[in-house]
């Protein structure tokens, strides 16, 4: 679905006068396999490049060198640039910076509307995108109004109107309150679910990606770890050391493996260690 | 030297469609020196509260006492109440705007009415403290990285010298280790000089671990002013208002549901260590 | 103080004006401005006011409503009757002292063009009170569709006014924000002079601008992101579709525009109250 051969992408450092004076590499020979219908995470430190990785996806970007491959097309051919675009949809951070439209429907309507869709089909995939995200009662809102967690339900909302076949979401819940960040996972994983789409998350919350088919990490535009979530996180050490963080329940029993406990590798959930606490005794 | 609310209310937009009562009889008293916490989910008017502290919203009715003056009485320097009282806003890389770092810093200093060179004495003490690098000083503000940019917006209040600083939310959208950074660089402060800190979060896990005492706000109201080991009991009470207790507590919880009797007042992941290995050693011994 | 403008608000309610045609209500309110202006006799300004009145009924808008968006122009108002009424000169001389002189033809002009300002104004806000910035955006690129052929973006302009309508209460409420923060450093915003005060305003402007810059890029991004490539192939959720009531309201537009010419200018009721 996605895939990534050896990409690298430079930024060009320019001074005050707008002459190149050198590049900085955001990506360094990155590859990354994302199979149809997997559920992936790239988690990383604000600046690793897991953004600009993700901007790629959507061909926001296009590679410096290497190659990156959507639903099997190449996105650095300018002629698909639109059917990438439409594979791939994409959601961003800040959630007022990415509602076009000043009523909900019709902010869901946007992608459609862009893709050329005939009306009544536009407000049958509105309607049937509102719902999905559980959104359907507030149609006539203005996005204003809404929490933040509602305002990413809109945006994804939007983005699954356009029938993506895979939903890149970059951040989506770094500047919501916990309750936001619930519903907007609650409802990535309901639409998996429904709609068989690939997922490809990008956060620095280690909770969210406990439910994840595989977790990539980056650092300075490298991924540096990849594998499922209970291999990742029973690398508490070394994840500290890329600047990130895991659940509690996996520091816990870190920490209590640290004081001479046998337990098993890579817990994720508190249901695990508890039962895993109990079994020693 | 404290800060005391009397049965303070505030009503946003009052007389019109939009009114909407957002703090309802709020009594509260922040002794000097505390590290106090503040947590509620968005709306729950904690936000406004803060507001409250160094008078930039004036109640519409109630009493602010600040060291045991009526802040609301006739004359009182709403100035020198705001130069005591230091408020960090969400995002406050957002109101950055000078050419470089330390004359940004200088800002709040100048405003006070120092001296040029008492500005930039107090700016550099300042850029210690938020732990920024010295080579960034003369950079614009605007080059910096979202975790430096927040430090020297931080250092811009810190410059001020004052004896309340208030936060709100200063880890909003930080990874995790600039969030641990800059709570530990706030608790440092803390314990160096005698501020008093009072810390806007979402985090029951960073409040469970800095503050030594916890108000928790819902619907305009005060739920719970205690130690937070103490509110954290109420975990269930917290459920409801859509909030919840930090993770190690519901494991502790858990276990003893499980049959393992560990004491459930644990709020931080090193406490849970030392109490699960107290209660197996005990057991083993048995 | 920005919460007391209400001149650009919409106004939800059910009524027939709400659900017309924005390119009606666009239409009709420019025809009905400028049939301020094609009569002289009070026959005209009685049958404007009785147009106007019956469309406020029916448009079910409270008239306190209304009459709220009339303050913020009150300045404009007073300066503009004053002009007229000093310096017309022409008739029968009213009152006399000093450089002031009030002539009968100056005070007929002046509270004539108080009339019509303040119907000038009660009519275009009547247009957005009921019609949505979405409707209204939509109604001005369909009826400057054909601008189009000489080369005026039209799409790119009505896209760009509903995006502003959309970010307007965002960045007030931004602005509020700066300030704030920027008083609780410090800053002094009310006292000083045109000067100082002006100057006062840099702490706010520059992050705000900042702010702005961030957001307009994002959103490009977000845009793009979601396959827009400008006015080209694209379809309407909402396309614009005439109803009955439209032509009605066409009709009814029409009937009002000849009588008022006809009546006001040649039916002889020159009545001069004064």
């Amino acid at each position: 679905m996605v895939r990534t051969e050896k990409l690298v992408f430079e930024y060009e450092k320019r001074d005050e006068e707008g002459n190149v004076i050198g590049t900085s590499r955001a990506i360094d020979q990155v590859d990354i396999d994302v199979k149809e219908g997997q559920f992936i995470a790239i988690l990383g430190h604000n600046g690793s490049g897991k953004s600009t990785l993700a901007k790629h996806i959507n061909a926001i970007l296009v590679p410096t060198e290497g190659t990156m491959w959507v639903n099997g097309r190449n996105t650095s051919d300018p002629s698909e640039l639109w059917n990438v675009r439409q594979s791939a949809g994409m959601v961003f951070q800040n959630p007022d910076n990415q509602i076009i439209g000043t009523v909900v429907e019709e902010d869901v309507g946007f992608g459609p509307e862009n893709l050329g869709v005939p009306t009544d089909e536009i407000w049958q995939r509105v309607e049937e995108s509102l719902k999905a995200v559980g959104m359907i009662e507030y149609r006539h809102h203005s996005p204003n109004k809404l929490s933040g967690g509602q305002k990413q339900r809109v945006a994804i909302a939007g983005v699954v109107a356009m029938e993506p076949k895979c939903i890149v979401l970059d951040e989506p819940t770094a500047m919501l309150d916990p309750v936001g960040r619930r519903e907007v996972l609650k409802t990535v994983q309901k639409l998996r679910q429904q709609k068989q789409v690939t997922v490809i998350l990008i956060t620095h919350y280690m909770e969210e990606v406990v439910d994840a088919d595989k977790v990539y990490v980056m650092d300075h535009g490298h991924v540096v770890m990849a594998g499922t979530p209970r291999e990742i996180f029973s690398r508490v050490d070394e994840l500290k050391s890329y600047r990130l963080d895991v659940p509690q329940a996996t520091l816990l029993a870190d920490e209590l493996k640290k004081r001479g406990l046998k337990l098993s590798d890579g817990i994720l959930r508190k249901e695990e260690l508890v039962r895993a606490l109990c079994q020693l005794n | 030297m404290s800060i005391k609310l009397e049965h303070l209310n505030y009503v946003y937009s009052q007389g019109t469609a939009y009114e909407k009562k957002a703090l309802d009889d709020i009594c509260l008293e922040i002794p000097h020196g505390e590290f106090v916490g503040i947590i509620g989910h968005t709306g729950s008017g904690k936000s406004t509260l803060i507001q409250h502290l160094n008078g930039l919203l004036r109640a519409t009715s109630g009493e602010l006492y600040y060291n045991g003056e009526n802040i609301y009485g006739e004359g009182y320097p709403m100035r020198e109440l705001r130069n005591e009282v230091g408020l960090v806003f969400q995002y406050p890389e957002h109101q950055l705007f000078e050419i470089d770092v330390l004359t940004d810093v200088c800002f709040g200093p100048k405003n006070q009415g120092l001296s040029p060179k008492e500005c930039k004495e107090r700016a550099l003490e300042a850029l210690r403290l938020v732990g920024l690098k010295e080579k960034y000083y003369q950079s614009s503000p605007f080059e910096l990285s979202g975790g430096q940019k927040r430090r020297v917006a931080i250092a811009g209040v810190l410059a001020m010298r004052p004896k309340v600083l208030v936060l709100d939310e200063p880890t909003a959208g930080l990874d995790p280790k600039g969030r641990d950074d800059i709570l530990n660089q706030i608790a440092f402060l803390h314990k160096e000089s005698d501020m008093t800190v009072i810390l806007v979060s979402h985090s029951m896990e960073d409040i469970a671990r800095y503050a030594d005492r916890l108000i928790v706000m819902n619907k305009g109201r005060v739920m719970y002013h205690d130690e937070p080991k103490k509110v954290f009991e109420h975990y269930q009470e917290l459920e409801k208002v859509g909030l919840a207790a930090p993770q190690v507590t519901y494991i502790m919880h858990d276990l003893v549901k499980s049959g393992l009797l560990v004491r459930t007042d644990v709020t931080t992941v090193s406490e849970a260590a030392d109490e699960i290995m107290r209660v197996l050693h005990r057991e083993r011994e048995e | 103080m920005i919460r007391d403008i209400t001149i650009g608000q919409y106004y939800p309610a059910k009524s027939v004006i709400h659900r017309l045609d924005p390119r009606v209500k666009l239409t009709s309110t420019l025809l009905y401005l400028i049939s301020l202006f094609l009569f002289k006799s009070i026959s005209g300004y009685l049958i404007a006011t009785v147009f106007l009145a019956l469309v406020i009924r029916v448009s079910r808008v409270p008239l306190s409503f209304i009459v709220r968006g009339l303050k913020p122009v009150i300045m404009l108002l007073m300066i503009t009757v004053l002009f007229n009424l000093f310096l017309t000169r022409s008739g029968e001389v009213l009152f006399h002292a000093w450089i002031f002189t009030i002539t009968e033809g100056g005070l007929v002009t002046a509270v004539y063009m108080a009339v019509r300002l303040i119907y000038l104004i009660i009519g275009s806000s009547l247009m957005t009170f009921t019609t949505t910035p979405n409707e209204l955006t939509d109604g001005i690129e369909a009826l400057l569709h054909p601008l189009n052929k000489v080369r005026v973006p039209v799409h790119e302009v009505a896209m760009m006014m509903s995006i502003a309508l959309r970010f307007i209460p965002i960045l007030l409420e931004e602005t509020d924000k700066i300030m704030k923060a920027q008083i609780a450093r410090g800053a002094d915003l009310e006292s000083g002079n045109m000067i100082q005060r002006a100057k006062s305003m840099i702490p706010i402007l520059v992050p705000l601008f900042v702010s702005a810059f961030r957001r307009a890029n994002d959103l490009a991004m977000a845009m793009e992101a979601r396959c827009y490539r400008g006015g080209e192939g694209r379809t309407k959720m909402k396309p614009l579709r005439y109803r009955s009531r439209d032509y009605t309201a066409y009709v009814v537009m029409a009937v009002y525009l000849v009588t008022v010419v006809v009546i006001g200018r040649y039916v002889p009721l020159h009545v001069w109250v004064f």
